[in-house]
């Protein structure tokens, strides 16, 4: 398909810093190729500004392939905006018509705080994923192959899916109660499912919950938007395992 | 155990959510099978089966567990919607100025507080319409047939045990005791004529003493809408509790959907017809 150029009207948030109010400005960008990505369109934006002695906009982005989780942007309603299965920065702007206003704004959510413009503070998930997402491997260089355990494929298959959430936290951009259930569900998930991460299953379904609730994010109603909206297909079925090594690990555990 | 685990953290307000709704699906399916003998029973025959049953419901130890049960689970149901309601407005402080859009998830599930809170103002009203008649006030008439006797039409009182006692021959004490008047026996204990009162509030036609309802269309109409605010409500209830006890697995949950739709529809539906017969039967 033959790349075409639009002309587009942009709302976006502007904040200056944490403890500033934003509010939403307007910006025409005319010239915009339909086959350049989302954060290219940005970066043209940005360009525009900077030749206009304007502060450019501040946005995430790191491999702009979609397998880092930095990129974010709630765009017209929807987290990585209209396209489906794909990062911000794998969404292109084909995606949009000419002459079309396009909204954009950051993730919301209590424990994601605006740092700068369209860029949040994700660390809450950092501290989620140290509360116990991890298995302990002894380094003493006696360290087991992990392929000398046995998995069944089907496990391993659910494990490796689990494991393909790249914390990108476009789940609790999404969700009506700004709940991170779909990521800590994925993040517990990867590792229930192998026999590594079964040892401090229990421990880690204790931790990583308590850690979630005490960052402030909301509860999960089931109302299945996460899955939709997440950019790499992350099931609910993480949810519901989830929900069961919670309760297992609160009715067994000795705290 | 940590006592706070499975009090105070989020999916523990979950497992009780979902405990307590599936508790009280169980409960519409009891108070269905109850509320059915209004139309599939009819004449003097009716009246008594529904008056009997009730005082059956009454008096059953077992269903009195039940009922405290029932009371318990809606008293936590709504104290955890609230908790969890207020809790995921301080997840998001600050909303965003496009709406969310509507197609990643369906119109009930991000409603569910909504259509809690309406059918909470159902069931207070319900409460204060046959509830509270029955349970506390204490002023339904007792059931009270009347026969053709040689001497003109008598009245007599129907007891629990099957027998019938003259109105003017017996003394009522404690609302639904039969008594001897010279000589203090009791005689035997009479039933609540619940089923006039229901009649008469459905109808709006005076009903064995029971004076009508002059708002009986308006009445039926409530009726009607608030088993539609239900049905909505566990369109995503149902499915829902089964998730968030971590019950999923591709066998099954399809067919736990499926029931959970099935269920929406069927159960607020049979609710909704009995004062819509009941209705058109008077009027």
């Amino acid at each position: 398909m033959a790349a075409k150029t639009i002309n587009i009207t942009l709302k976006i948030w502007r904040q200056k810093n944490c403890n500033s109010k934003g509010n939403m400005e307007t910006y025409t960008l005319n010239d915009v190729s339909t086959a350049s990505s989302f954060l290219e369109m940005l970066d043209q934006l940005n360009e525009q500004l900077i030749n206009d002695k304007k502060e450019p906009v501040a946005f995430d982005h790191d491999c702009r392939e979609g397998i880092c989780g930095m990129c974010s942007l709630y765009i017209n309603g929807r987290a990585h905006g209209p396209d489906n299965g794909v990062t911000t920065c794998q969404l292109h702007m084909r995606m949009f018509e000419d002459g079309a206003t396009i909204y954009v704004e950051p993730w919301r959510s209590a424990a994601f705080p605006v740092v700068k413009d369209l860029v949040v503070d994700r660390s809450a998930f950092d501290r989620i994923q140290q509360a116990g997402g991890f298995v302990s491997v002894n380094t003493s260089g006696r360290t087991m192959d992990a392929n000398a355990i046995p998995i069944p494929k089907e496990d391993a298959d659910k494990a490796f899916e689990a494991a393909a959430c790249i914390g990108c936290g476009a789940c609790v951009a999404t969700c009506k109660n700004g709940s991170a259930m779909l990521f800590v569900g994925a993040k517990v998930s990867q590792y229930a499912l192998l026999p590594q991460g079964k040892v401090e299953a229990t421990q880690r379904a204790l931790n990583m919950v308590r850690q979630m609730d005490d960052e402030g994010f909301g509860n999960c109603t089931n109302t299945g938007a996460c899955e939709i909206e997440c950019p790499k297909g992350i099931s609910l079925d993480n949810i519901a395992r989830l929900n069961r090594e919670f309760l297992k690990a609160s009715l067994v555990s000795n705290k | 155990m940590s006592k706070s685990v499975l009090l105070k953290s989020s999916l523990a307000k979950k497992y009780w959510m979902a405990a307590t709704g599936l508790f009280l699906c169980l409960f519409l399916v009891g108070h269905l099978l109850g509320n059915l003998q209004l139309i599939t029973h009819t004449g003097e025959s009716g009246r008594r089966a529904f008056n009997e049953y009730a005082y059956f419901m009454a008096h059953n130890p077992f269903i009195k567990v039940m009922s405290w049960m029932t009371y318990i689970s809606i008293l936590f149901h709504i104290i955890d919607g609230i908790l969890l309601t207020v809790e995921n407005k301080k997840a998001r402080p600050i909303g965003y100025a496009h709406a969310a859009g509507t197609k990643s998830s369906t119109w009930s599930s991000r409603n569910m507080a909504l259509l809690g809170s309406l059918i909470l103002v159902f069931i207070v009203m319900h409460g204060a319409h046959f509830w509270y008649k029955a349970k506390v006030k204490h002023d339904m008439l007792l059931h009270k047939v009347t026969v053709q006797s040689p001497n003109g039409p008598a009245e007599l009182y129907v007891t629990t045990a099957g027998s019938y006692l003259p109105v003017q021959g017996v003394k009522v004490k404690n609302h639904t005791e039969f008594f001897e008047p010279s000589v203090d026996i009791k005689l035997g204990e009479g039933y609540k004529d619940l089923h006039s009162v229901v009649i008469a509030f459905f109808s709006g036609k005076e009903t064995n003493g029971v004076p009508g309802n002059e708002n009986a269309l308006f009445a039926v109409i409530f009726y009607v809408i608030a088993m539609v605010v239900l049905a909505f409500h566990l369109m995503h209830g149902f499915a829902s509790a089964f998730q968030s006890l971590g019950a999923r697995h591709p066998k099954y949950t399809d067919t736990i959907k499926n029931v959970g739709n099935g269920f929406a529809i069927l159960i607020p539906l049979l609710f909704a017809i009995i004062p819509v017969i009941i209705w058109k039967l008077y009027n």
